[in-house]
Order: structure tokens, then C-alpha cells, then sequence
């Protein structure tokens, strides 16, 4: 094989000629060496009127000895200098000739400076926002649409997908709502206690928790989850069938994919998030009992007592209420990012995160108008 | 050693067992591919070629025989040698496999950024020149691999495949999915490397063009085992039933008439 120990290429000076002698192994593991020798040969060729070079001792070459070859001659020829080439292989014609017509348009990326980047890129963020805006409105009208003809034409609704949907997002997420609500629930009642104890006003704890998380807490903390948990997931199905085409295939078929995919993910968000939210309320109430009961020794029979009294069939209707909008809002933002996703993994990526962000955002600047809402209305 | 040759095989398979979701794909398969000549596989679909070829690479588990690759049995190696072994082979996957969110030119740089030490200037010069030998236009260098044409993905995945400049290419369908101009030209640039830089060849391809331009060795695929190899003489006097109708049938007889 190669000689290591050769120069890959040798220069003397000759008069007014630059004698190059290349030898052993022009190929990818030795291009980072011969690159530097060819622009240093190239370099010296220029103070000088000819270039010689012998080729007959370089036993490989590959595409990188080959360009960079061909980056000697295009140095020297340039520069007005003549070469020439002896002793040059048969068998690396092929090679050489593939090098020599490559490289010859010079592709230029035009560039623009500091100001205009950042004015550009504002002007991108503001177009984002606004088509943000535009776009989930329209996919709300596109489910509005939908929906319209399902209560035109039952029949047309994919019950199979919205039940197994329902399925995913509502009997695969109780364990889990039911962990987390739980803990909060008494986490609340163990820092009531601690709190309220110092006025002797313990039973007041009640109050709190039964308010708390019958109005707020119960379904804004299911949201979240469901926002994290399912809303990502359909994001990230919807957008790789975006990127292998599947949802053009729906298109070619004559199938709506707000039909076939969007309505019955979002129909069944909707159906599951008050379902979930029930239940987490009750688990974060049974989580606040327990620990009232062991950490502040309030029995159970005096817990409920004091829950009957406090909360009212409005606390329970204002919670609740908000669930299906909520998940309205979680479905739609889930979907329209995943029709956004490009070809790449990366905007896959993207989109997913955006999804999960976004959807969080609206739920909380939503229940926010709910509050307001509900204080005007009286409840 | 089987083989009484112990000549220049760079691949070496040998009673390959490879069996998936409880179908057994490939059966005692053995195989050898010389240096520098470029072997054609053929095989009606779903017969395996794309398993063996990824059995080969290490991507799917064997569950018998062994594997030697550049005299290298890959399950024995050390992780270093596996490396050293990996730079030396370039992939054509049958999709392209190109990173989605790299543009087309690096993509093709990416191999030379992880292995070789080069400067920005040379691994660009070097990346447009496979691009070029692959016969793109200049101006898909900063497209993502979401803008291209299924053939143009197959061009690029060639250049990337290439990329080092590695002494065996493993394409999957290299030309299915291209004009026939543009196959002509992509069966051409396979013989100039090959010509040149000694290249080993193993590709499944369906085209009978190529196999009758460029391949020097044909095998044939079947029930899990490779049935007949040989020149495409040899494939033309076989009177196996399949391999008859595939290389006399009516599409083999306008290939072959397309030679005279
Ligand atoms: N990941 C996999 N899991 C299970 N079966 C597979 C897998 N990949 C391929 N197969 C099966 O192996 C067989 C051969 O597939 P493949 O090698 O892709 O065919 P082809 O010869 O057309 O390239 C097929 O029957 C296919 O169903
Ligand atoms: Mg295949």
C-alpha cells in the first residue's frame, strides 16, 4: 500500500520553474496534508513563469486527490502560469475528468447586513403571530363546519376512531390524573392546616380546598395534563402523516382530514376532559380528606360535613363548564401545529414543543376570562 | 474456511439465518462478493434482498452463520475495528435516509465532518464535486431534503453515500425511481468509480439495463437463499423457473435486444 513516509508532494525550484513530484496516496484519510502542500505549491507557482508536475509515483487517488489536483491546475492557470502534467496513470482518467467539470458555477448566497436581518426577522415574527391567529380560527370553523354535517348526517361521524381516541386520551390518562390530583389535593390541605392552625381556624382548610378545587385548580391541572399528554401526541401523529404524505393521500381520496382525523381526536378531547376533570376533582378532595384526617385528626364524618356545607352546585357548574372549552382549545391548537410540520424531524420536533406551549398558554389566559366572566355573572 | 479460495472476498456470508416476527427470511444463505467487481442482486419483492443487505450492514440480527466484512467478522470485532470497518462502506438505502433537517450539502459533508479533518473551503469543493459527479445542479445545495424529487433524494443519498470515497457501496434500488436517461447516467458514474477507485459494487436493483451494463456477477435471490450466481450468461442459460422468466421473459427479451 502507500509509503508513508513519502512526501505526498515534493517541490523544488528550478530556474524559473517549479518542479512538483507527487507520490503515495492521494485519497480522503491524507486530503487535510495535501491541501495545505497544494496551496502552499500553488502560492510559490505564482512568483514563478511554469509548473512541472510528475504524477507517475502516486499509486491511489480518489475524489479528494483528484479535486484537489484539478484546484493545482485551476490555481496555476488563474494565475497565467502554464503546467504540465506527466506521468499521470491510465487508470485515473475517469476520476481526474469527473473533478474537472465539477466546482465551474460558483453559487453566491447573497447576504444581508446586521439592520436588515433584524428588521427582517421582525417582520417574520409579527407575520407568525398573525397567521397563528388566522389559522387556528379557520381550523375552528373547518371543526364547526364538521361538526355541522355530523348533526346533519349522523351517520357520517367515525364513531370507531372518536371511541378510540377516547380510549388513549380519557381510560389511559385516569391513573395518572388520579396520581397527580391526589397529591395536589393534599398538598393544598397539609399547607392549609399549617397555615390556618396558628388562628385555630383549621376547619377553614375545608373551605379552601372544596373551593379551590371544585372552581380552579381540579380542571386547570387536568388541562395542563391532558395538554402535555395528548395534545403533544397529536401533534406529533398528525404531523408525521403530514411529512409522509399521508394527508395528501386523504386529500387525493376525496377525504376531508378534518373529517377523518381532526374531529374525532378533538370530539373526544372534548367528551374526556370534563370526565377527567370530575374525577380528579373528587381524588384531589379524597387526597385533601386524608390528610386532614391524619395530619390535623379531623374525621372524616366532620370533613364532609363542613364540604356539604361550602360548596354549592355553582362551584361544581363553574368547574366543570370550563372543561369542554378548554379541551376545545388544547385539540385545536394540537392539530393546527401538526399540520404545520414541514418535512424535517427537527420541525417535527418544533411544532410538538409549540403545541404543548401554546395550548398551556390559552388554558390559563382562559380561565382567567372565565374568572372575570363568572364574577360579573355572580357565581 | 469454506471457500477453498481464500482470495479477495471483501463480503464473506456464510449459513445466514435471519428469521423476523417468526418468519424465517433468509435460510443458510451463503454469499461471497469479490474486490472491485460489482455484484447485481436480484429477487422478486419481499424474497429478502433488503434484509440481507441490512444483516450485512449489522442493522438486523442473524440468528445463525457469520458475516465477514473486508475480512472483518463484525460480531467479533472490537468497537474500534467496527468503526474503522463502517468508514470504509457507504449506504444507498432503498428510501434515501437522507437528515431531514440537514440541507442537501450537508448532508453529503456529514461523513467527512465526523471522520476526516478537513477545512470548511475543501469538505464544500469536495461536496459539490459528488453532487455534481451524481449529476445535480448546483442550486439544490442549501434545498432540505423535503424539496427534492424521489430521484433527486436517491442522487443525493448516492453523493452521501460516497462521500468518503469508501471501498464498498451497498445501494438498495439505486435506480428505481429514476428517468431512464437519468439511470443510464447513474449506472455509468457507477462504472467510472468503480473504474477508477477499485470500488466493490453490491446493489439490488431491479433494472435489467444495469444488470446487463454494469454488473459483473449476478445473484439470485429465492426462498431465502441465493439460488444461482453468475455472469449474465450463466443467467440467461439457467433453467430455473423464475430466473427464466425473469431474464427471458418479455421485458428481458427487449433488454437484451437493447444490448445487440
Ligand atoms: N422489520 C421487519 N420486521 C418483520 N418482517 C420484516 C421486516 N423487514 C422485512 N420483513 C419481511 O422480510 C421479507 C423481506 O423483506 P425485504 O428484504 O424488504 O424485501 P425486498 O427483497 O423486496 O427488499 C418480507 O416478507 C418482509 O415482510
Ligand atoms: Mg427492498
Amino acid at each position: 500500500m502507500a509509503l508513508i513516509d513519502e512526501p505526498l508532494l515534493r517541490s523544488a525550484t528550478l530556474g524559473d520553474r517549479l518542479q512538483l513530484a507527487a507520490a503515495g496516496s492521494w485519497t480522503a484519510p491524507h486530503a487535510a496534508g495535501l491541501e495545505a502542500l497544494i496551496d502552499d505549491a500553488v502560492a510559490r507557482g505564482r512568483k514563478l513563469s511554469r509548473v512541472e508536475l510528475n504524477m507517475a509515483a502516486v499509486e491511489n487517488l480518489d475524489t479528494f486527490g483528484a479535486w484537489l489536483l484539478e484546484r493545482l491546475l485551476r490555481g496555476c492557470a488563474e494565475a497565467g502560469r502554464g503546467i504540465s502534467v506527466t506521468g499521470l496513470p491510465d487508470r485515473f482518467h475517469g476520476i481526474i475528468n469527473e473533478a474537472h467539470q465539477s466546482n465551474r458555477t460558483s453559487a453566491e448566497q447573497p447576504h444581508e447586513g446586521v439592520v436588515g436581518s433584524a428588521v427582517a426577522g421582525t417582520k417574520r415574527a409579527l407575520a407568525t403571530i398573525t397567521q397563528d391567529v388566522v389559522l387556528n380560527v379557520a381550523m375552528f370553523g373547518a371543526l364547526v363546519f364538521a361538526a355541522m354535517r355530523v348533526v346533519v348526517k349522523p351517520g357520517s361521524l367515525r364513531l370507531t376512531s372518536v371511541v378510540h381516541h377516547l380510549d388513549r386520551v380519557c381510560w389511559k390518562a385516569v391513573p395518572i390524573v388520579l396520581l397527580i390530583t391526589v397529591l395536589i389535593g393534599a398538598i393544598i390541605a397539609q399547607q392549609g392546616i399549617f397555615h390556618f392552625r396558628r388562628f385555630g381556624a383549621e376547619v377553614y382548610v375545608v373551605d379552601m380546598l372544596g373551593i379551590l378545587v371544585m372552581r380552579e385548580i381540579g380542571v386547570l391541572i387536568v388541562a395542563i395534563m391532558i395538554a402535555g399528554r395528548s395534545g403533544s401526541a397529536y401533534t406529533a401523529e398528525l404531523g408525521a402523516m403530514k411529512m409522509r404524505e399521508e394527508i395528501d393521500a386523504l386529500h387525493t381520496m376525496g377525504l376531508d382530514p378534518i373529517d377523518v382525523l381532526v374531529l374525532p381526536r378533538v370530539l373526544a378531547l372534548v367528551i374526556a376532559l370534563p370526565i377527567l376533570t370530575f374525577l380528579g376533582s373528587m381524588a384531589a378532595l379524597y387526597g385533601g380528606g386524608m390528610v386532614c384526617w391524619l395530619y390535623a385528626g379531623m374525621s372524616p364524618d366532620i370533613f364532609l360535613g363542613r364540604l356539604r356545607e361550602i360548596i354549592s352546585i355553582d362551584h361544581f357548574e363553574v368547574g366543570m363548564s370550563k372543561a369542554p372549552f378548554m379541551a376545545l382549545v388544547i385539540g385545536i391548537v394540537a392539530s393546527v401545529e401538526g399540520m404545520q410540520v414541514k418535512g424535517s424531524a427537527e420541525s417535527l420536533g418544533l411544532q410538538t414543543t409549540a403545541s404543548v406551549v401554546k395550548s398551556i398558554f390559552l388554558v390559563i389566559v382562559l380561565d382567567g376570562i372565565f374568572a372575570m366572566f363568572f364574577a360579573a355573572i355572580g357565581k | 474456511m469454506l471457500s477453498p479460495i481464500k482470495n479477495d472476498a471483501v463480503i464473506r456470508a456464510r449459513d445466514v439465518v435471519v428469521v423476523l416476527n417468526n418468519q424465517t427470511v433468509l435460510n443458510q444463505l451463503s454469499l461471497d462478493v469479490m474486490r472491485g467487481e460489482v455484484l447485481g442482486f436480484v429477487g422478486g419483492s419481499g424474497t429478502g434482498k433488503t434484509v440481507l443487505m441490512r444483516t450485512i450492514l449489522g442493522l438486523v440480527p442473524k440468528r445463525a452463520g457469520s458475516i465477514e466484512v473486508l475480512g472483518v467478522d463484525l460480531d467479533k470485532a472490537s468497537e474500534r475495528d467496527r468503526r474503522s470497518i463502517e468508514r470504509r462502506w457507504g449506504v444507498l438505502f432503498q428510501q434515501g435516509a437522507l437528515f431531514s433537517s440537514l440541507t442537501v450539502l450537508q448532508n453529503v459533508q456529514f461523513p467527512m465532518r465526523e471522520y476526516l479533518r478537513l477545512s470548511q473551503r475543501l469538505m464544500d469543493e469536495i461536496a459539490m464535486t459528488k453532487l455534481e459527479m451524481v449529476g445535480l445542479p448546483a442550486n439544490v445545495r442549501d434545498k432540505f431534503p423535503s424539496e427534492l424529487s424521489g430521484g433527486m433524494i436517491k442522487r443525493v443519498a448516492l453523493a452521501r453515500a460516497l462521500a468518503l470515497d469508501p471501498e464498498i457501496v451497498f445501494l438498495d434500488e439505486p435506480t428505481s425511481g429514476l428517468d431512464p436517461i437519468g439511470a443510464g447516467d447513474f449506472d455509468e458514474l457507477i462504472r467510472t468509480l468503480q473504474q477508477t477507485l477499485g470500488l466493490t459494487v453490491y446493489m439490488v436493483t431491479h433494472d435489467l439495463d444495469s444488470l446487463h451494463e454494469i454488473c459483473d456477477r449476478i445473484a439470485v435471490l429465492s426462498e431465502g437463499k441465493v439460488i444461482v450466481s453468475g455472469t449474465i450468461a450463466t443467467m440467461l442459460q439457467s433453467e430455473h423457473p423464475w430466473v427464466k422468466e425473469y431474464f427471458r421473459g418479455k421485458r428481458g427479451r427487449a433488454a437484451i435486444s437493447a444490448q445487440a
